[in-house]
């Protein structure tokens, strides 16, 4: 497959600070590609590189088989873009946002009106962009990255500072974006956006990214522990799950017993042999790593630092 | 290159007017000023005179200083409209489509130079009766002569917007740079009149050649004798404008 994106061996420095370093990647059309990292990692600079915004010091960049930076307005055309803290002009109406942006490119643009009742914006046609809620914004910032029909969409943070509602909203929109083909591109400190919304991920810390690939086998890869918790008044139970293979340690609080191993066997493990033997338990649950954790054995930091 | 131009100052022309103390402040205020003083200098001297008391400036003296007020605001007012656009990331999210750059300024230019002439022509209308009886005011010359000006000035605008760390401070700090290059523009005091120093500085100065224009288009001056000015005011145009190209921030 053709990569859309094409980001090998770049480096951007401001002053001594070194934003982003060496970093390399593809992505593939029609994947939601996120780059996550804690903030100040270097991801909205990497972004902004493709984008054409920065030039970067070094390495090279193609998108769509263009140079970003210097071929810009070639590519402005054909992407959308949504960046991180953007504002418009305080008085300008939806509508009329829309409009502007809607006869800034060369081609057809897709239909304004539709595309504002799409994203659920059609009564707010006429209000001022500064009465608009944080979810609408985002949500005519998305309207103005999808203008110009773009192969490729760029989202920068796009949910950060959003309520837990507007956020589930936001993500079935970008997987709406990715079921008419596009390829879209963003860049999250939140992992379970990344988790939930994105076909691969690249994660990027202190301007270096230091894996790649799709969430799930990045936790299998770095994170192999599996953890079953389970209530039972059976108290000779803890002896029966040591002998489980691939449990490393049992232990036991009052009626709740916490059995951590590794292996994707083990929650199965675990199942038979509370079945064999005839084990009772009132409550069960498994609790499973994810890109947090990944990040954090990574990096041996938590992201939220 | 243009494409987006027309729609792009058609909106900023009503967002401008959509913040009623903004547009009250940059159209009223020159206007204010003019029928204020020009109602003392009627009280003054019994007759409608605008020289400030010398007779020097042979009557172009009000007329052509509440224009250069009138400038002033428009140029201030794009001063603060750049750097707030700059720190909000407004401008920031206009570079990130085709939209060209010097697309986004020449939209705020034509937008400045449409409320210079509004307003300028609310002057005309308030203060008619400060006029003398059948004076013969060369209207239309006169703000073409404005328009020069004002697009003149606005250089230096660009060149303040460039400078101003933030939006807080651009409308004071533009204020203190732009106010005080009336005193050695020749309009109170002739610029053969100025210490050296400044007779060098007024000469570097748009205000200068907009003042002598202005007051001399005022005085039925034909345009001929006046191209030196308009030439002077071009060039000042295209050496700040590419000075402050230099050290425009986008972000």
């Amino acid at each position: 497959m053709q990569p859309v994106i094409e980001v090998s061996g770049v480096r951007k420095t401001y002053g001594k600070t070194v934003a982003v370093d060496e970093a390399s990647f593809e992505v593939y059309e029609g994947e939601i590609f996120g780059l996550i990292g804690p903030n100040g990692a270097g991801k909205t600079t990497t972004m902004e590189a493709i984008e054409g915004l920065r030039k970067p010091d070094r390495g090279a960049i193609a998108v769509l088989g263009l140079d970003p930076y210097r071929q810009v307005y070639k590519l402005q055309e054909r992407i959308g873009v949504q960046l991180q803290q953007a504002q418009l002009q305080k008085r300008i109406k939806v509508w009329e946002a829309v409009d502007l942006w809607a006869s800034l490119y060369g081609k057809k643009a897709v239909d304004g009106t539709r595309l504002l009742e799409q994203l659920g914006l059609t009564d707010k046609r006429g209000t001022w962009f500064m009465n608009l809620s944080g979810g609408q914004k985002q949500r005519l910032f998305i309207a103005l990255a999808l203008i110009n029909d773009p192969e490729v969409v760029f989202l920068d943070e796009l949910t950060t500072g959003l309520d837990p509602q507007a956020r589930h909203a936001i993500w079935d929109l970008v997987r709406g974006i990715r079921e008419r083909g596009k390829t879209v591109f963003l860049t999250t400190h939140l992992m379970e956006e990344a988790e939930r919304l994105c076909d691969r991920v690249a994660i990027m810390e202190h301007g270096r990214i230091i894996d790649i690939d799709t969430p799930e086998s990045l936790v299998r890869r770095h994170c192999p522990e599996r953890t079953v918790v389970l209530d039972t008044d059976d108290i000779g139970a803890a002896e029966n799950f040591k002998s489980i293979p691939g449990v490393e340690s049992v232990s036991s609080i009052d009626k709740r017993c916490t059995i951590r191993g590794h292996g994707d066997d083990l929650v199965t493990e675990v199942i038979h042999c509370l079945s064999e033997n005839r084990i009772r338990v009132t409550d069960f649950r498994t609790i499973l790593p994810n890109l947090e954790d990944v990040f954090l054995k990574l990096t041996g930091r938590s992201i939220r630092e | 290159m243009l494409r987006g131009l027309w729609k792009l100052t058609w909106i900023e022309i009503k967002i401008f007017l959509r913040e009623p103390m903004g547009a009250i402040g940059t159209i009223v205020v020159p206007v204010l000023i003019f029928i204020v003083l020009g109602r003392v200098a009627k009280l003054k001297s019994g007759t409608p005179s605008f020289g400030f008391g010398s007779g020097s400036y042979a009557g172009a003296g009000l007329p052509v200083f509440v224009s250069i007020l009138i400038s002033i605001s428009a140029v201030l007012s794009l001063v603060t409209i750049i750097s707030i656009y700059r720190e909000g990331g407004i401008l920031k999210r206009l570079r990130a489509t085709p939209l060209r750059p010097q697309t986004i300024l020449t939209a705020h230019v034509i937008v400045k130079l449409i409320l210079t002439a509004v307003t300028l022509l609310l002057m005309f209308l308030a203060g008619k009766r400060y006029f003398p009886p059948g004076a013969h005011v060369p209207w239309i010359s006169f703000t073409i002569a404005l328009l020069i000006s004002t697009w003149s000035i606005l250089s230096i605008g660009f060149l303040i917007a460039s400078i101003v760390p933030t939006a807080r401070f651009a409308q004071p700090i533009g204020a203190v740079i732009l106010y005080p290059m009336i005193a050695f523009s020749g309009l109170f005091v002739p610029v053969g009149a100025l210490p050296p120093v400044l007779q060098a500085l007024a000469r570097v100065l748009p205000l200068t050649y907009a003042v002598r224009l202005l007051e001399g288009i005022w005085n039925g001056d034909g345009w001929l004798a006046h191209m030196g000015d308009v030439a002077a005011l071009t060039v000042l145009f295209i050496a700040f404008t590419a000075l402050s190209a230099k050290v425009f921030r986008w972000e």
